[in-house]
Order: C-alpha cells, then structure tokens, then sequence
C-alpha cells in the first residue's frame, strides 16, 4: 500500500509540476496552441474536481454538473453585456447565482436517492438549458459575446495568455486545497460517513440532508467559479455549455481519473479532452471511437487511472 | 374552442408516445434495475430505420413493421455484446457505459446517413384530414398514431398482467434471485426485455419521425422527459408511466399553445414574448418540482421489493 501511495505521488506531483512549468515550455517553443489547450483543460478540471466533492465523497451522482458552467459563464456575460465590466463584481455574482442554484435544486433532488437523483439533477439541468436558450436579449441559442474579459484593474490582466493561465491554474490548485480541507474536516467526514450509512449517521444525531446540502452548494458554487473562467477564456457563453452531454463529459473526466481521490478528476480531464482532441485529429467521427472506449472502462477500469495506478505499483 | 379540442388531441397524442418510450425505460428498470441512458439512440435508430426501410420498399406499413424489427434485433444484440455485463454494477456505471453508447450512436448514424435529417414521407391515405367532430377536422395520421399508441398500452397491459410471460416478469421485478432459483432463465427474460423495451422506443421514434424530421440527437431531449415522466409516475410502475406520460404531454402541449396567449394578458406584449417560452419549457420541470415535494417516491409507485 506504501508503494502504491508513492507511486501514485509521484505522477501527481510530476502533472502539476507540468502545468506550472507549462507556459515556460510554450513561450520557448512559440507554440501558443498548447497554453490555449491547457487553459481549457484546467478550468474543466476544476469542474470535475468540484463534481467529485460530491460523487466521490458525497455519494451524490449529479448529473447536472455543467449547469453551474453556464451559470458562472452567463452570469460573467450579462453583466458585461450590461455594461458592469469589473471582475470584482462579476466572479462574485457568479459564485453566488451558482450557490443559490445548488440551494434551490439541491432542495429539492435531496429528498431523493439513487437513480431518481440521477434523472432529477439531469431534469433540472435541462431546465437551465432551455431557459438560457430562451433569453432573447441575451443571444438565446446563439449564445452571448463577452467583448471584455472580467476586469480586475491594474491586478491582473486576463487578456494576458499567461497571466489568465496561471489565475486558472491558482484557481484549481486553490479549489483542490479547499476540497482536501473539506474532505478532512469534521464535515467531510459526516458527508463521508453519510455516503457509506446514512441510517447510522441518522442514528448516532446527524441531519444528514443538511450535511448533504451544503456540500453540494459548496460543490455547485465552485464549479460556477470554472464557469466564469471558462467564459473569460472563451469571450462568448451559450446554452451548449450546459447541454446535457457536457454534464455526461464532467462525469466521465472523474470516474476515468478515479471517484473519491483529490487528483484523480484533473487527471482524468486531461486524459479525457487530450484523447478527445488526439481522436478529433485522426478522424471526424471521433465518438465512434470514445464512446466504446468509455464502455470498455467502465467494464475493466474499474477505480480509473489513480485506481490502476495503486493495483499496479501493488503488483 | 375547436383550436382547444384540437390541441388537446395534440397532447393526447405526444403524451401516447411519451409512454411508449417511457414504458421500455421503467420496465427495464424495474426489471432489471438498469438505467439505460441510450434508450433515446433506439428511439432515433427506430426513426432511421423506418425512413430507410420505407424509402426502399416503397410501402409505409412494410417499412415500419421491418424497422421495428430491426430495432428489436438492434436491442436484442446490445444486451447481448454490452448490456449484460453491467447488471451487477452500480447505476453509475450504467450512465457512464450507456452515455458512451449514446455518443458512438450518434456519431455512427452521422457515418451512414450523413449529417443532414432524413423525412419520412407519409403515404397519401394517411394526410387526409378526418372530421371528428361537426366543424372539427383532425389529420388522419396523428388520430393513427393515438390508435396504435392505445393499442400497444393495451397489449403491453394484457401481456404484464396476462400471460406466463407477463407473470415472469413481474416476479422478475419483485425478486430476481428468487425466480433464478426456481429455474427461470433469467438471462433470456431478461433479453426479452430489453428487445421488447428497445421495439417501443423504436416504435414511438418511427412515428414521430413523419411530424418531425429524422435526425441525430432527436432521442435526446425526450429521452429527458421520458425520465421526467418516470419519476412524476413512480420508477418500475407502467401504470404510473401512463398517467404521467398522458398528463406531462398535455401540459407540455397546451402549456406551449396557451400560454402566451394568457401571459398577453398579464403582462405587457414584449414582455410575454419573451417570457412564455421560457415558461413553457420549464412549466414540465416545475410539475416535477412539485411531485419531489409532495411524493417523493412518485404518483404511483410500483409495489414495495
């Protein structure tokens, strides 16, 4: 087990080394492409990061995560649509629309369990969706333009390839620390302990839906963060961001890194969105080839990379 | 007045068609404890099939009845090759295995018959339109549809509650190890299921494809109400399927036929506008909202395991 824990270390350690060390290796080789990539990646990895605070040790399977993208994102683009340009203003209405969306259907999916849970967050989802494709004034399905990224005054410059990397890269370091804080709190350790036995945490005095709820607000208002990253990195926001699938892709990213481990999601989103790009590049019918892959790591893969890693430095 | 009989009749029939693909859905779960999130791709391949077969023999009805087949056939071989090895995972896994099925299906129907949608052209029997009423006329097709959507409610209701069969799987759905030991194959009941859960989705894809137009992605969003429709019912309840695939297509219906009108009333003209839609699309979701709150367990569920 020691061995394992190495190993398993090691490759973390080696990966987030590589991405502070990332835009050192893109200035050198001009190859801005990479740098544009990883921003993406990151702040997706940040998402799947915040959808394992609630799968992995919530036992809570949203499948409704990408909602809070669009929130974060639209909260970015209609109030720079309406002229309010700072970040100072923006990123915290886009937290806070998040977590109030995270209170409101949390609510009500919590009073369900299961597969209803499933379906519920992914209905509720879909209802964000198509609200978002019906705002008029806000480009409905065409999406939304944002002209100015968030505006933080002389701090910071988002415009900046690099200065805008390395917000998104302290945003998920930063939102991994708080997720390991949480997960080691006494808190994360009642929603631990409500995931394995809900009745004997009932039992022994806790409310477990209330320990529920405000994971899964924490676990929304982080992921309305990336929502606002992702919006500024893209300058445009639309419905598509939270369509059903992309909710299905989060899922994805942190079950093929490894449910319930701190790293396994943002492993798991850069093994994801490289082999989707990797796959898009030899053919344009990519899916046809992710999709059975998918299927064959459900079946064999079971605990994802962090969990092959572990069997494997195991023997 | 006649456009509210009309409309009703619409939602009637969207309702219809929402149980059929709800029906295989809750009847796999139910039986199988399976979520399969690819049921929507059987719905399009239905769809696909159906204006394939048609365009090739030149007859609806023979093409419909081919594609129908092949659709069972096509549910048939996915529990066999995939499906089967995932009854003893958890739900996760099914979404995960089943959303990768949803994803290789749409890009494989993109590989054969290209981005653009396909129509499937009605014959001229079936675009008359019938008077149903003094001063009410309704198309023929739509009214073929409630029929045959009856129809198989009907059967599907003698087969569960009638024959050996249905008895099977109702025991199948109260205790599967139980059944298992009393020498019931369980592999090919539940085989039969699936195939049978996979001809109504392509059944209800075939006869939408005429209203709309065959394309990819079209199992995909009423795959999502057909997962309303099971929790407002009762998940494993085909009973609860019907009455609430009946009642979320009438709201869905007349929701978006009318409200606009009454929000006209309400509220300023540009502000309707803007808002009614929004509204008619969410008023489904708030139905469900308020079922969560009232019967968590659903309006009819299906009897305690």
């Amino acid at each position: 087990m020691k061995s394992a824990f190495n190993l398993r270390t090691i490759v973390v350690a080696l990966v987030v080394a590589g991405l502070v060390l990332l835009p050192v290796y893109s200035a050198l080789t001009g190859k801005v492409f990479i740098l544009t990539m990883f921003t993406r990646i990151i702040i997706l990895a940040l998402a799947a990061a915040s959808l394992n605070l609630i799968m992995g040790y919530g036992g809570m399977m949203s499948f409704g995560h990408a909602a809070y993208l669009g929130i974060g994102g639209y909260a970015v683009g209609i109030l720079a649509f309406e002229g309010i340009g700072s970040g100072f203003i923006q990123w915290p209405v886009a937290l806070i629309a998040s977590a109030l969306f995270a209170l409101v259907i949390g609510a009500l999916s919590l009073r369900t369990r299961g597969v209803y849970f499933i379906m519920i967050t992914l209905a509720f989802a879909q209802m964000a969706y198509y609200i978002a494709s019906s705002l008029s004034r806000y480009g409905a399905d065409d999406g939304l333009t944002i002209y100015k990224r968030s505006n933080f005054g002389g701090l910071i410059d988002l415009s900046n390839r690099t200065q805008f990397y390395y917000v998104c890269l302290a945003c998920l370091l930063g939102g991994i620390y708080l997720i390991w804080r949480i997960v080691n709190s006494r808190f994360g350790l009642v929603v631990q302990g409500v995931r394995s036995n809900e009745q004997r945490m009932q039992a022994i005095g806790f409310h477990a839906n209330r320990y529920r709820l405000v994971c899964f607000v924490i676990s929304g208002t982080i992921c309305g963060l990336a929502g606002a990253l992702l919006a500024n990195n893209t300058d445009f926001v639309s419905p598509a961001v939270m369509y059903w699938t992309r909710s299905g892709d989060l899922m994805v990213m942190v079950i093929l890194g490894g449910m319930g481990t701190l790293f396994g999601p943002v492993i798991g989103a850069i093994v994801f969105l490289l082999l989707e790009e990797l796959l898009s590049q030899i053919t344009e019918y990519w899916a046809m080839i992710m999709g059975p892959l998918l299927l064959l790591i459900v079946l064999f893969a079971r605990g994802g990379i962090m969990g092959l890693l572990a069997r494997f430095s195991r023997g | 007045m006649l456009v509210v009989v009309e409309q009703m009749l619409n939602g009637l029939q969207f309702g219809l068609l929402l149980f059929l693909l709800a029906a295989g859905l809750t009847l796999v779960f139910g039986i199988m404890d399976f979520v399969n999130l690819a049921h929507g791709s059987l719905y399009m391949m239905g769809a696909y099939f159906a204006a394939t077969f048609v365009a090739w023999t030149g007859n609806f009805i023979l093409g419909c009845v081919m594609a129908l087949g092949a659709t069972l056939l096509l549910g048939i071989l996915l529990e066999f090759v995939a499906l089967r090895h995932l009854y003893n995972r958890d739900h996760l896994d099914h979404v995960l295995a089943t959303f990768g099925l949803i994803l290789f299906f749409n890009d494989a129907v993109r590989l054969i018959w290209g981005p653009a949608g396909l129509a499937l052209p009605l014959p001229s029997w079936l675009t008359v339109p019938v008077q149903i009423l003094p001063g009410v006329n309704y198309p023929a097709y739509r009214l073929s549809i409630i029929a045959v959507a009856l129809l198989v409610a009907a059967l599907l209701y003698v087969v569960v509650m009638r024959t050996r069969i249905g008895m099977l799987i109702r025991a199948g759905a109260s205790n599967r190890e139980m059944i298992g030991a009393l020498g019931i194959n369980i592999k090919l009941l539940f085989t039969l299921v699936f195939g049978l859960g996979a001809a109504l989705a392509g059944l209800a894809g075939l006869m939408q494809a005429p209203i709309l137009t065959v394309q990819i992605g079209m199992g995909e969003n009423i795959l999502i109400l057909a997962f309303v429709i099971i929790v407002i019912g009762g998940i494993g309840s085909i009973r609860g399927a019907f009455m609430a695939a009946i009642f979320v297509g009438m709201i869905d219906t007349l929701g978006r036929a009318f409200l606009p009108d009454l929000l006209r009333k309400v509220l300023s003209s540009t502000a309707a506008s803007t808002a009614a839609p929004a509204m008619s699309s969410m008023l489904i979701y708030l139905l469900m909202a308020i079922v969560l709150v009232v019967r968590p367990e659903g309006l009819f569920p299906a009897a305690k395991r």
